[in-house]
C-alpha cells in the first residue's frame, strides 16, 4: 500500500509564486499602453529587448550555475525585471544601454547574490544607476518627446532604427527633457506660470506623463486589492513624497509642486512596482511603513537637490541598505507579549 | 450579545465539511481485535493491572493511571486478552509503544458501574476523583489529563470557563455532529466542570458554520448561565490561545498556560465524557471520529471504540486506495499521516481523513522564498515566519528563539498561503528539535562540568587530608620517639646513678637531648655546603681587600684560613659518616683544579707578556697592568694551594676506603 508519509499542513492554498509575477507583469500593461500612446513605441520595443535579454541571461547564469533551466525561468522573476526596466529607461535609450543595464540586473545584482530571494538590492534598481551613472548622456536625452507635440512622430521602425542605431533619424528633434527635470531647471529664472506654459506640462499635470501614472496606479492598486502586497509600503512612501514636497515646495514659484511629484516622474511605478519588491524590502508591517517612508523622503531630497532629475532607483536602492536593520528594530508584537521585542538581542 | 474580539491573521481553507456532517453519527461496531495503547495523551504510561489470558468486561480497567500526569485505560468492549506488546501508535514518527490486545467476544457485556442521579450530591474532590478513574484525558488535541486540568495550579480561581466547540479544522465534523445530537450531554458535562471550578461565567465559542449544532446548544442551554458565543469562521479559531483571545480579549502569556489569566478550555467531546462518567460511571472507551475523503465511500461520524484499528474501519466503510492518497488522522491542516493502517484509533482521534490525490495533491517543489510576507500576515501568533525560516535554514537558532520561534503552534497557517510551496511549519519543528537538543546538550555538558569540577575538588580535598594525617602521623611518631629516649636516658641514669630523683629525670632528659641531636649526613651536607658558600665569599672579599685595604686583608685571611678549615672539617665527618661524600662531590675535582691552575697560569704569563710590552710602548698602562700582575698571582696561588689539599683529601679517602679491604684480606 502506497501511502505517502507528509508533515502537516496537508491543505495548500491556490497561491504560486509565478501567479504572482504574471499578474505584476499583466498589471503593467496598462501603463506600457499609457506610455506607447503618448511617447511613442520606443517603451514597447525596449520593453521586449529588456525581456528578452532578461531571459537569455537568466538562462546563461542557471546553465553556469547548473540549476534547472525551466524550474526556474518558470518563475517568471527574470521577467518582471526585464519588464520593469523597459518601462524605467528612457523610451528611445540606445540598445546597447538596456543591455547592460538588464544584464547587469540579472548577473551581477541577482545572481552573484545567489539568485531569487537572495539579492538584498532591488536588481531592476541596481541595473538602472549603474547606467545612469555610466551613460548619463544617453540617459538624459533619450526621453521621447510627448507624440502629440511632434509634427511627424515617429514610425515603428524608425524608433527601432534609432534604438538600435541603424536609422539615420535626427534624434534630438524627437526628444525632450523630462517635465520634472524642465520644471527643475527654469523655476529658478522663471515663475510657476511661465514655466507651464511649456507644452511638455500640458493641459493638466505633465503631458502625458499623468495618464501614465494614473495607468500605474489603477495596475498597483489592482495588485493591492488581490493582496499581492500589502498598503503599507506604497501609501507611506507616497504620503512621505507628498508631505515632503507640501513642507518644501509649497509655494509653486520656488520649488517642484507635490502634483509634478506624484504624477510626472517614475513615482508610481516606483511606488507600487518597484518599491513593493518583497525581496529587498523590510518585513513587518511596522518595517514596511518606515521603509517606505524613507522612500519618499529620499526621492523628494535627491530630486529637489541632487543633480538628477528622477531618483526613485537611488532611494530605493539605499532603503534597500536600511531593510535589514529597519528589520531588527520592528519585530511585530508577538501573541503573548506585553509589548514587542526590538533590537538584535533580548536585554538582559 | 457578547462582545468578541479577533485575532492576527487566519485564513480561510475551503471547509469541506458537508461530506461528512450530513449524516447522524453511527455505531461503528465491534472489531474482532482491538489494540489498546496504555499511552494515549502526554506523561506517563499507565500501568497493567491485567495480564495475557485474562477475561475482560467492557469498562473494566486493564491499566490505571501511574503518577501524577497519567490516565486509566479501560476495555473498550469484553473479551480475552490476548498479547500485551509493542505495536505502532498513532504519533507522528509512526513509533511503537506498548498495546494491549483483546479478542472480542461480540457480547459487549459492561462491567458493574456506578451511576450518580445528581451530581451535586457529590463533592467536587469526588467528581475530579471519577473523572480520573473514567481515565478522560482532553479530546480536542493533545489529550491532557482532564482531571488534572480541572484542579488548576497555584490555587488559581478559574473566572472563565470555555467549552471550546469551533472545530476549525477543515473536514472534521465529529464535534459538529455531536452537539448537534447530544447538545444535552454537552451542557450537562459543562455544567459539572463548572460546579466544580465554579467559574463567574461559563462560554460556549462556536463558529458560525455550524448553525444546527448552535441552535441545538441554545436550546439545550436555555435554562442555563451558559454562554453560547458564536465567532466567525477563520482557522484557527479553535486553537486555545486564539479562541481565548477571541472570547475574553485576553491573551495567555507567553510560555504559560491558560489558568495563569483565570481561563479554562475544554473541549466538547470531553464535556460528554464528564457527563457519562459521573452520571453513569462510564469510563471513556469510545469516542465520535469522523471518517471522510474521496477514498472512503461511506463518509460520516461514528461512535468508535477506543482501539479499533483504522485498517478495520476503512475496510468496512469502502476504502479505496488510491496512487498518491493521503491518510491523515485528525485534520488536513495539523493532522499527521499515517503510513499503514494497522494503526488503533485513540481518544484524541477525532478524523480519519482517506484523501485522493486530487483533494490532497503532493506538495509541488518548494521554491525560494521571496519575503513576500503573506505568512506574517496570516500568523495567529504574529510572528514573522519568513524570518524564522530563514533563521532555522541558516541555524541561526539563536536569532530563530529571539524572534519567538516557541510561541509558533504549528497551525499550518503560513505554509498554507506560501506561493513558493515552503514546507515552512517542517522548519519550525525541525529548529524547535534543535533548540531543545542544544539546551539538553547545554545540560549535559554543564552538568558533567560540575562534576568534573567536583571530582577535582574531592580529590583536592582528599590530598590535604592525606597530607594532614601524614604530618600528625610524623609528629607523633616524633614524640613518641622522644619520649622512649627520654625514658630510656632516665632508665640510663637511673640504672648508673642509682636511685636518682624522679622530679630530675624530665630535666636531664631534656638537657641531654638537645645538644646531641643526631647528626645526619643531610644536616652534615648542609653544613658543609654554608661553609663552602662562606669560603667563596671570603676569599672574594679578601681579594678585594688585598688591593685596597691591607690591614683588613689579613683579618680576611685568618677568616679564609677557618673557613677552609669548617670546609675541610665537615667534608671529613660527611666521609666519615659513610661514604656520603665520595658520591657526592664536596667541591670540584682534581682534575677541574689542575685545568683552572693551568688557565690562571697561562693568563698570568700573558699579563707578564703585556707588561713588559707596556713597560717599552704605553707607560700609562704600566701600573694598571703590574696590579692584575699581583692579582693574577695570587690566584695562581689560590689554585695551587687548592689542588694541593684536593690531592690530600683524596689520598686520605682512598686510604679510608683501602682499610676495610686490607683488614679484610
Amino acid at each position: 500500500m502506497a501511502l505517502m508519509n507528509i508533515t502537516s499542513p496537508h491543505a495548500h492554498g491556490p497561491r504560486k509564486t509565478a501567479t504572482l509575477m504574471r499578474v505584476v507583469v499583466i498589471t503593467t500593461l496598462p501603463g506600457l499602453f499609457a506610455l506607447t500612446w503618448f511617447f511613442g513605441w520606443g517603451n514597447l520595443i525596449n520593453v521586449v529587448w529588456c525581456s528578452i535579454i532578461a531571459l537569455a541571461a537568466e538562462a546563461l547564469v542557471l546553465l553556469i550555475r547548473k540549476r534547472p533551466l525551466a524550474f526556474y525561468l518558470k518563475d517568471y522573476s527574470a521577467l518582471v525585471t526585464g519588464v520593469l526596466l523597459g518601462l524605467a529607461l528612457p523610451p528611445l535609450a540606445p540598445w546597447w544601454v538596456s543591455l547592460v543595464a538588464v544584464a547587469f540586473a540579472i548577473i551581477i545584482a541577482k545572481h552573484l547574490y545567489g539568485g531569487m530571494g537572495y539579492n538584498p538590492f532591488n536588481p531592476a534598481m541596481v541595473g538602472f544607476a549603474l547606467v545612469l551613472i555610466s551613460f548619463p548622456v544617453a540617459m538624459t536625452t533619450s526621453w521621447a518627446a510627448p507624440a502629440s507635440l511632434l509634427e511627424n512622430p515617429m514610425s515603428f521602425f524608425e524608433t527601432l532604427g534609432t534604438i538600435f542605431g541603424f536609422g539615420s533619424q535626427a534624434i534630438d528633434a524627437f526628444t525632450m527633457a523630462t517635465p520634472l527635470d524642465i520644471y527643475k531647471h527654469e523655476i529658478g529664472h522663471s515663475i510657476a506660470q511661465d514655466v507651464t506654459q511649456n507644452p511638455v506640462f500640458g493641459a493638466y499635470v505633465a503631458h502625458g506623463w499623468e495618464w501614465v501614472n494614473l495607468a500605474f496606479l489603477a495596475g498597483g492598486l489592482f495588485l493591492l486589492i488581490k493582496k499581492v502586497f500589502t498598503w503599507h509600503t506604497p501609501v507611506s512612501m507616497l504620503i512621505a513624497l507628498t508631505i515632503m514636497s507640501l513642507a518644501f515646495g509649497w509655494d509653486a514659484d520656488q520649488a517642484t509642486p507635490p502634483l509634478l511629484h506624484l504624477f510626472a516622474g517614475a513615482t508610481m511605478l516606483g511606488a507600487f512596482y518597484i518599491a513593493t519588491d518583497p525581496v529587498t524590502s523590510a518585513v513587518s508591517p511596522q518595517g514596511k511603513i518606515i521603509y517606505g517612508a524613507g522612500i519618499g523622503i529620499l526621492t523628494y531630497v535627491i530630486r529637489a537637490y541632487g543633480s538628477y532629475p528622477d531618483a526613485i532607483a537611488f532611494a530605493v536602492l539605499l532603503m534597500n541598505f536600511a531593510a535589514p536593520l529597519i528589520d531588527t528594530y520592528t519585530q511585530p508584537r508577538t501573541y503573548g507579549y506585553a509589548k514587542a521585542k526590538r533590537g538584535a538581542k533580548e536585554a538582559e | 450579545m457578547k462582545k468578541i474580539w479577533d485575532f492576527h491573521g487566519g485564513i480561510h481553507p475551503k471547509e469541506n465539511k458537508d461530506q461528512s456532517n450530513q449524516s447522524a453519527i453511527t455505531d461503528a461496531g465491534i472489531p474482532p481485535q482491538l489494540i489498546v495503547p496504555l499511552q494515549q495523551h502526554i506523561g506517563q504510561q499507565a500501568e497493567l493491572v491485567v495480564s495475557v489470558g485474562d477475561k475482560v468486561l467492557k469498562g473494566q480497567l486493564i491499566a490505571d493511571a501511574h503518577g501524577p500526569v497519567s490516565v486509566a485505560v479501560h476495555a473498550p468492549s469484553s473479551g480475552t486478552i490476548t498479547a500485551i506488546e509493542e505495536h505502532e501508535v498513532p504519533h507522528p514518527s509512526g513509533m511503537s509503544d506498548l498495546c494491549v490486545f483483546i479478542e472480542t467476544d461480540g457480547k459487549d457485556e459492561w462491567c458493574e458501574l456506578s451511576p450518580c442521579e445528581d451530581y451535586s450530591t457529590l463533592t467536587p474532590a469526588e467528581i475530579l476523583g471519577k473523572v480520573r478513574s473514567a481515565g478522560i484525558a482532553g479530546m480536542g488535541g493533545a489529550g491532557f489529563p482532564t482531571e488534572i486540568k480541572l484542579r488548576p495550579p497555584r490555587e488559581d480561581k478559574v473566572n472563565t470557563l470555555i467549552l471550546n466547540a469551533a472545530e476549525c479544522e477543515p473536514y472534521i465534523t465529529s464535534d459538529d455532529r455531536l452537539m448537534r445530537e447530544r447538545a444535552e450531554e454537552v451542557i450537562l458535562g459543562l455544567e459539572i466542570m463548572a460546579y466544580v471550578l465554579q467559574p463567574n461565567e461559563c462560554l460556549i465559542g462556536i463558529e458560525d458554520n455550524k448553525p444546527e449544532a448552535i441552535e441545538a446548544l441554545r436550546e439545550a442551554a436555555k435554562e442555563t448561565q451558559i454562554d453560547i458565543v458564536v465567532i466567525p469562521t477563520k482557522y484557527p479559531s479553535g486553537g486555545e490561545k486564539q479562541l481565548i483571545k477571541v472570547l475574553t480579549g485576553k491573551e495567555v502569556p507567553s510560555g504559560r498556560i491558560p489558568a495563569d489569566i483565570s481561563v479554562m478550555c475544554q473541549n466538547v467531546a470531553t464535556s460528554t465524557a464528564v457527563y457519562r462518567a459521573v452520571r453513569f460511571g462510564e469510563p471513556l472507551i469510545s469516542r465520535v471520529t469522523t471518517l471522510t475523503g474521496d477514498c472512503i465511500a461511506n463518509k460520516g461520524n461514528q461512535q468508535v471504540l477506543i482501539g479499533t484499528p483504522v485498517s478495520w474501519l476503512l475496510e468496512k466503510n469502502g476504502y479505496l486506495n488510491q496512487k498518491g492518497s493521503r491518510l491523515v488522522m485528525g485534520g488536513p491542516m495539523m493532522g499527521f499521516t499515517l503510513d499503514q493502517t494497522n494503526i488503533p484509533t485513540v481518544k484524541t482521534s477525532n478524523c480519519i481523513l482517506a484523501a485522493s490525490p486530487k483533494e490532497l495533491p503532493q506538495p509541488d517543489s518548494a521554491m525560494a522564498c521571496i519575503r513576500c510576507g503573506m505568512c506574517s500576515e496570516v500568523c495567529p501568533a504574529e510572528l514573522l515566519p519568513q524570518q524564522l525560516y530563514w533563521f532555522a535554514k541558516g541555524q541561526e537558532f539563536e536569532k530563530a528563539e529571539h524572534h519567538n520561534l516557541f510561541d509558533c503552534i504549528e497551525c499550518g497557517a503560513c505554509s498554507y498561503v506560501c506561493p513558493s510551496s515552503i514546507p515552512l511549519v517542517q522548519y519550525y519543528r525541525y529548529a524547535k528539535g534543535e533548540v531543545k537538543q542544544i539546551k539538553a546538550d547545554l545540560e549535559k555538558s554543564n552538568q558533567a562540568r560540575e562534576r568534573f569540577e567536583f571530582r577535582q575538588e574531592r580529590i583536592e580535598r582528599e590530598k590535604e587530608e592525606k597530607e594532614a594525617k601524614r604530618k600528625a602521623r610524623s609528629e607523633a611518631a616524633a614524640k613518641a620517639q622522644a619520649a622512649k629516649k627520654a625514658a630510656a636516658e632516665a632508665e640510663a641514669k637511673e640504672s648508673k646513678e642509682g636511685t636518682a630523683e624522679p622530679s630530675q629525670a624530665p630535666v636531664t632528659a631534656k638537657a641531654e637531648v638537645s645538644p646531641a641531636p643526631e647528626v645526619t649526613l643531610e644536616s652534615l651536607q648542609k653544613k658543609l655546603l654554608m661553609a663552602e658558600d662562606k669560603l667563596s665569599k671570603m676569599e672574594a672579599a679578601w681579594k678585594d681587600a688585598q688591593e685596597n685595604n691591607p690591614e683588613r686583608a689579613e683579618k680576611l685571611a685568618i677568616a679564609v684560613e677557618s673557613s677552609k678549615a669548617n670546609v675541610k672539617k665537615f667534608t671529613l665527618q660527611i666521609t666519615e659518616l659513610g661514604g656520603g661524600a665520595s658520591d657526592t662531590p664536596a667541591g670540584p675535582s682534581l682534575e677541574e683544579l689542575e685545568s683552572n691552575l693551568e688557565k690562571t697560569k697561562g693568563k698570568l704569563q700573558l699579563i707578564l707578556n703585556t707588561l713588559e710590552d707596556a713597560k717599552q710602548n704605553h707607560p700609562d698602562r704600566v701600573e694598571k697592568l703590574e696590579r692584575a700582575v699581583a692579582k693574577n698571582h695570587t690566584r695562581v696561588a689560590s689554585a695551587e694551594l687548592a689542588l694541593r689539599e684536593a690531592s690530600e683529601q683524596q689520598s686520605k679517602q682512598q686510604a679510608s676506603k683501602l682499610e676495610p679491604t686490607e683488614s679484610k684480606g
